[in-house]
This record gives C-alpha cells, sequence and structure tokens, in this order.
C-alpha cells in the first residue's frame, strides 16, 4: 500500500483518504444502525476502500462488497478498522 | 401487444381479487432496492398495473396481471425494497407483514418472486436466507444478466438451484430477456423449496459467509468493476467540475422544461379553442352550449394545455433517477441539506415534491427519524411541485417579455421560474432550520446511501411513468376541475331575473368574489383573483380553470386571450405577488389529507397550512408594494 510516512496510520474509515483502503475490524454504533451497515456489506473482516466524495469530503463514497455506499464522517468515525492496514502486512 | 381480458371496474379501471380465497394466483416480488425490482414488474405486466395505497400505511402498494403461457392471469404484487426481513422502517414492516400474511386485506403470497442483483450476487443472495426461510414456493431470479455478461462475470444459474433448492433464473429484466423460466415458474405447479441449512439469520457475518459459499459453490466469479461508472463519477462527483455539473442540470432541466413545451401547450391550446369553436358553431344556443362551451370547454381545457409540461419534469426527474444521477446529486446536496438540519435522506422526498407533495410525503417513509420525518413532511410543499406550472406559466407568460439573458441558455422567463423555484426552496430551507432548531430536534440519525451504477434508462421504464403521470393528470382535469368549472358556471348564471342570467358582476360569484375583495386588496387582487384562491384551495391548478371559466364567459377562451385579460386586470405588483402566494400556500387538499394521514392527527397540517398561510399573504404584500414603488 502506498501511504505517506507523515501521515498516522488510518484507525477509522473516516481516515481514509481517496483511493486508500483498509479491512473492517468493528462497528462502534447503536445496534441498529451497524445491523443496517452489516446489511450494506459493512461486515468485519471485509476490505473497503475509500471512493470519492461531495466537495468538502463529506460524504464520501465508499466500496465495500460490490457496492458502492456513501456516508457521513460523522458514521465513518465509528467505523475501526483493523490496525496497520489490513491484510496486507 | 394483445389487449388483456381484464374485468373493467366501475371507474374503468381494472378489478384484483382481493379476496383471501380468491381463484386467481397471487405473487410478491421482493428484492433489495436497486436489483431492479420494479424493472422486472413493469416488464410483467406493461399497463395492467394499478397503484393504491396498503390499509392503515401509506406505503404504495402496486399490483398488476401477468398473462402466463396457460392463459391465467397471475396477480403480481411489487413489495418495497428491502435488505433483510428485519423492518425499521415503515417500507420494511410492509415487505414483512405481506410476506408474513399479516397484512390485513391481502393474501398471503402463493409464491415469491425474489429479484437479486446478479452482478453482485454474493451481498444480494444474503436475502435469499429469510426469504427461502418463509418457505413459500420462491423463484430466485438473477436480474442484470446482461451486465453481469459485458463486464465479464460469470456463474451457472443450474448449480445454484441446486444449492439453494429453488428454481433460479438469470434474466435480464431491461432488455426482456431470459423470462421463460420465470412464466413458466409463474403458470406452473408450485414447488415448496427444499429444506435447506440456512445460517442464524440474526447473524449476518454468517448469512455473508453462507451466501459466499453458495456463490463459490455456484463458480460465480463477480464482474469487473463498471469502468464506466468510475469515469462518470470522475466527472460528477469531481470536486469543481460535480457542483457545476449539478448547477447546469438543474437550470438544464427548468430552460427545456418551458422551451420544448411551448409548441407543443401551443397545439393543444389550439385544438382545445378550435374544437370549443366548433361545438359552440354547430350546437344551437342555448344555457346548455354556454355552459358546455364557457364553462367546461375553458375551464377543463386552460388546465389540460399543461400536460406537456408536466410530462417533460416527470420526464427528466424519471431520467436522472433510472440513470443513477440522482444518487450522485443527492450526495453533493447532503451537506445543504444537514445545513439545514436535515439529512441526505430528506433530499430524495424533497426532490420528488418537485414533482408533487403528495409521493413526496408518502417517500418520508423511507426515514427512521420521526423528528427528521416530520420537518420533511412539513418542508415538502414548499418545493415547487407541477401543480403550480401552470400558475407560474400562465402569470410569467403574460407579464414578463421574453429575452434571453445568458445567450440560448437561459431567457428571462426561464429565469423568472428558477427565481420562483429558489424561492420555494429558501422557504423551505429556512422552515426546516427554525422547526429543527427548535420543536423537532434531533440527535443526528446516519446517512448511508447505495451509489448505483450509471445505467441508461430504458424507454420502456420511463414511458409507463409517464403514462401514469398524464392519467392522473387527466383524471384530475376530467373530476376536482371540471366539478370545479360547472359549479362555478351555475354560480356564476345565479340568480335569474325576468328568466336571463345577471352580470358575471352580480352573480352569486361576483357577490362572494366582492366580499372577499377587501382582504386581498392589499395583494393588489381584483375579486376573480380572490374566487381563483378559493377554488384554488381544492387543487392549484385550479385557479387557472377558474380564471378559464371566469374569462371565457366574457368570451375569452383560449389561453392568450386570458394572459391578455389578465394584464388587464392585474397590475405588475399584483401578478408578481400572485407568484409569490403560490410559492408558499399550501393550496392544495391532498396534500392537507395526505399529511394528517401521516402525522396521524390534526395539529401538523393544521400549523403547517396556518404557517404557509401566513408566509404567502405575507410575501404577496410586500412583492406588490415592493414592485408597485420599483414600476410605478
Amino acid at each position: 500500500m502506498r501511504r505517506g510516512l507523515k501521515k498516522a496510520a488510518p484507525e477509522t474509515l473516516a481516515d481514509l483518504r481517496r483511493g486508500e483502503e483498509g479491512t473492517l475490524e468493528a462497528l462502534d454504533l447503536p445496534a441498529g444502525d451497524a445491523r443496517r451497515l452489516m446489511e450494506l456489506g459493512f461486515v468485519p473482516g471485509t476490505r473497503v476502500a475509500a471512493g470519492r466524495s461531495a466537495p468538502g469530503g463529506d460524504p464520501r463514497v465508499f466500496r465495500v462488497d460490490g457496492s458502492e455506499i456513501a456516508l457521513r464522517k460523522a458514521t465513518a468515525r465509528h467505523i475501526r478498522l483493523r490496525p496497520a492496514g489490513g491484510t496486507a502486512e | 401487444m394483445n389487449a388483456p381480458e381484464v374485468a373493467s371496474g366501475p371507474g374503468g379501471g381494472f378489478e384484483f381479487p382481493v379476496l383471501p380465497h380468491a381463484p386467481r394466483r397471487f405473487v410478491a416480488l421482493v428484492g433489495p432496492p436497486n436489483s431492479g425490482k420494479s424493472t422486472l414488474f413493469n416488464r410483467l405486466t406493461g399497463l395492467r398495473q394499478k397503484v393504491a395505497n396498503f390499509p392503515g400505511v401509506t406505503v404504495e402498494e402496486r399490483r398488476g396481471l401477468a398473462k402466463v403461457a396457460s392463459g391465467k392471469d397471475v396477480v403480481l404484487i411489487d413489495l418495497p425494497g428491502v435488505y433483510s426481513l428485519v423492518a425499521r422502517s415503515e417500507d420494511e414492516r410492509v415487505t414483512h407483514d405481506v410476506l408474513m400474511g399479516t397484512m390485513p386485506g391481502t393474501p398471503t403470497p402463493d409464491a415469491v418472486l425474489l429479484v437479486l442483483d446478479a452482478t453482485n450476487l454474493k451481498r444480494h443472495l444474503v436475502l435469499a436466507a429469510p426469504v427461502l426461510a418463509l418457505g413459500l414456493p420462491t423463484i430466485v431470479v438473477l436480474n442484470m444478466a446482461d451486465e453481469l455478461e459485458a463486464r465479464g462475470g460469470d456463474l451457472d444459474p443450474e448449480a445454484l438451484a441446486v444449492q439453494l433448492g429453488a428454481p433460479v433464473a438469470l434474466v435480464s429484466a431491461s432488455r426482456g430477456e431470459g423470462l421463460e423460466p420465470v412464466m413458466e415458474f409463474l403458470g406452473g405447479e408450485l414447488g415448496v423449496p427444499a429444506s435447506l441449512d440456512l445460517p442464524a439469520l440474526h447473524d449476518i457475518p454468517k448469512c455473508r459467509q453462507w451466501a459466499s459459499r453458495l456463490g463459490d459453490e455456484a463458480g460465480y466469479s463477480p464482474p469487473a468493476p463498471p469502468v464506466w461508472t468510475r469515469r462518470l463519477d470522475g466527472v460528477f462527483l469531481h470536486p469543481v467540475v460535480g457542483p457545476a455539473v449539478f448547477v447546469v442540470v438543474v437550470i438544464g432541466v427548468f430552460q427545456t422544461i418551458f422551451s420544448l413545451a411551448r409548441p407543443l401547450m401551443d397545439l393543444i391550446d389550439m385544438a382545445v379553442s378550435g374544437s370549443g369553436a366548433w361545438l359552440s358553431g354547430h350546437l344551437p344556443a342555448s344555457l346548455l352550449r354556454d355552459l358546455l362551451v364557457g364553462g367546461i370547454w375553458a375551464g377543463v381545457g386552460s388546465v389540460v394545455v399543461f400536460l406537456p409540461q408536466i410530462l417533460l419534469l416527470f420526464l427528466f426527474i424519471g431520467f436522472l433517477e433510472d440513470s443513477g444521477y440522482l444518487a450522485r446529486a443527492a450526495l453533493i446536496a447532503d451537506r445543504t441539506m444537514s445545513k439545514a438540519g436535515l439529512q441526505g435522506k430528506s433530499f430524495l422526498p424533497l426532490l420528488s415534491a418537485y414533482a408533487c407533495a403528495v409521493p413526496a410525503v408518502l417517500a418520508t417513509r423511507t426515514i427512521e427519524n420521526k423528528r427528521d420525518r416530520i420537518a420533511t413532511i412539513l418542508i415538502a410543499p414548499f418545493m415547487t411541485c407541477s401543480a403550480r406550472l401552470p400558475v407560474y406559466t400562465l402569470i410569467i407568460a403574460a407579464f414578463i417579455p421574453e429575452r434571453a439573458l445568458l445567450g440560448p441558455f437561459l431567457g428571462t422567463r426561464a429565469a423568472a421560474l428558477l427565481g420562483l423555484y429558489v424561492l420555494g426552496f429558501l422557504a423551505a430551507f429556512g422552515t426546516a432550520r427554525l422547526l429543527k432548531s427548535s420543536v423537532l430536534r434531533s440527535e443526528g440519525t446516519p446517512f448511508l446511501m447505495e451509489m448505483p451504477p450509471y445505467r441508461w434508462p430504458t424507454l420502456r421504464q420511463i414511458g409507463l411513468r409517464l403514462y401514469d403521470r398524464a392519467k392522473i393528470f387527466l383524471q384530475r382535469a376530467g373530476t376536482v376541475i371540471l366539478a370545479v368549472s360547472v359549479g362555478l358556471w351555475i354560480l356564476s348564471h345565479l340568480p335569474f331575473s325576468h328568466g336571463q342570467p345577471p352580470q358575471m358582476a352580480q352573480s352569486v360569484t361576483g357577490t362572494v368574489g366582492r366580499t372577499l375583495q377587501p382582504l386581498v386588496a392589499p395583494l393588489g387582487f381584483d375579486w376573480k383573483i380572490a374566487i381563483g384562491l378559493v377554488t384554488s384551495l381544492a387543487a392549484r391548478e385550479v385557479i387557472v380553470g377558474t380564471l378559464g371559466t371566469l374569462y371565457g364567459m366574457e368570451g375569452e377562451a383560449h389561453s392568450n386571450g386570458l394572459q391578455a385579460a389578465l394584464r388587464h386586470d392585474l397590475t405588475p405588483g399584483g401578478a408578481v405577488a400572485l407568484l409569490v402566494f403560490f410559492a408558499f400556500a399550501m393550496q392544495c387538499m391532498s396534500t392537507i389529507a395526505v399529511v394528517r394521514r401521516e402525522t396521524g392527527g390534526w395539529r401538523w397540517p393544521a400549523i403547517q397550512f396556518a404557517w404557509m398561510t401566513l408566509l404567502a399573504y405575507a410575501g404577496a404584500f410586500v412583492a406588490n408594494r415592493l414592485v408597485t414603488a420599483f414600476f410605478a
């Protein structure tokens, strides 16, 4: 994975910049919200890539499990990624 | 296409069996959003469909008749799209209840068509688990076969059928390919699916693993990423180009509605006034002839003229929605929505409110947060619905000369129209902020929106929608507007004195209008407009029919005559005030009724009506004063 050295490893989906990827660790959200996100493909262990966003960077489109889902930063912040960029290690 | 053999109901529509023991087979279409479920429904039923509401809730119920090989009709019901059978919104509850057989008035389905997107099979297969667990005869329809092939994906439907213990059909609903197994299933013997070793339905990761395993065993190789979607998103979601395209699309829609519809409207106008003149020349002079020509023809005709404009608007909305651009527009608009305290999910209802507030209020069902939902319902009627178009067009055409502002791209009239749309939007925005910072303050709900791949909309799909809209519009012209026109004509011819109808100003209508005049005089309106404001409480476009009838009785039947008459009767201040009044006022009984039903009482619609009328009156008053001060 190409990533700038000065930038800390992304901890949540909100830290991913366009083109970056990560592996989902957990969804720190109320049960109902987490369930809906999982139905849309955000299942722990899945690879997620950040795509384009609305002007200003929020909301952003994420590629997950064959589809593209737009999330606001406020939600993406609660979706944790596996440390060190996931399975690529 | 063969004419379908259907029983004609009293209203001339179709009659569907609603009894629990209906002899006809009853089949439900289930599938996730964006699976092409409605395209399949339209493909199977064509024009043999009917839209109604489920009893007690306001989710649209679409039923249709599919003709199968055995010559029998099968009743299909198109259920709202769901990701699972665990219901979070009213929409999803309807799908759940119908499938469980607990929806009043709807029999338990005899069979299920489960529609999934073949280009995203593994995720969509997750829904197969709870649906197959119902134990109803089920066929799994894998849609978008053409796209799967074009993007180099592959799967073996036979192998999947073995895995699922249910028939599987690989189809392209938009092209109508591969539907034979579906037709066979609909008309053939129904078999209950083999009992499967299903995962625990509440455990989504487990279900997802199950779906993955099934996909692998069916030799599923996912298609390449949609190259064109990526390329188009590079433009439409570009930080600078994207918003620019958004603005161009919005302006383009309004300009085209105005310029493209004009020749068509003139054609209808000529037909209406021509046939009116022909009628009055060939019928013996009588009160009946006057009622027919001066009342009905002028009243209904002046509204029917606007059909091309309304169809064009729906054509654009249909194109934007079916192509996938609408989801991108919602993404771009989300920040603006959040500034009003709302969320991206409110965007779709608000955008459909540009067509009509009634379906918009229904569309708010997908918003799970109750306070967000009520706020969206309350501001939806501010969006410029298509019923305002006839009023706007008439006044703008009468009072604003056409001049080019930006070359051929934007003229003064389109700019005025656009300005009125902006005015409505600002009122909605302000009202939302007011509500969300006070009585309807709420915690943020997560905004999740799927971005479907861009697709080329099919003529058939959009054509069916336009047909639906035209039917609804003409039905209204044939009922509400007809009734108002006749009633108005009669009241304008009473009381008789010496066997002769009175002068207009002395008639019942004239008396009512003149009584109301002091109330609307500060807005720059005369008594005829006052009558129009009263009749248009039924529906906004009624005012055009009313003015058509009122002036038609003075021998000015067609709309050019109506424009001239308005220029004569209204000051520029009054004209602008009338536009502003209609931008804000809640002149629509259907909306009031649907808001009452949706919010469960009279409280919210009463507040909404009072607020909108107050704003309309104040806005019109200010507009009249300002314009008069500048131009007089």
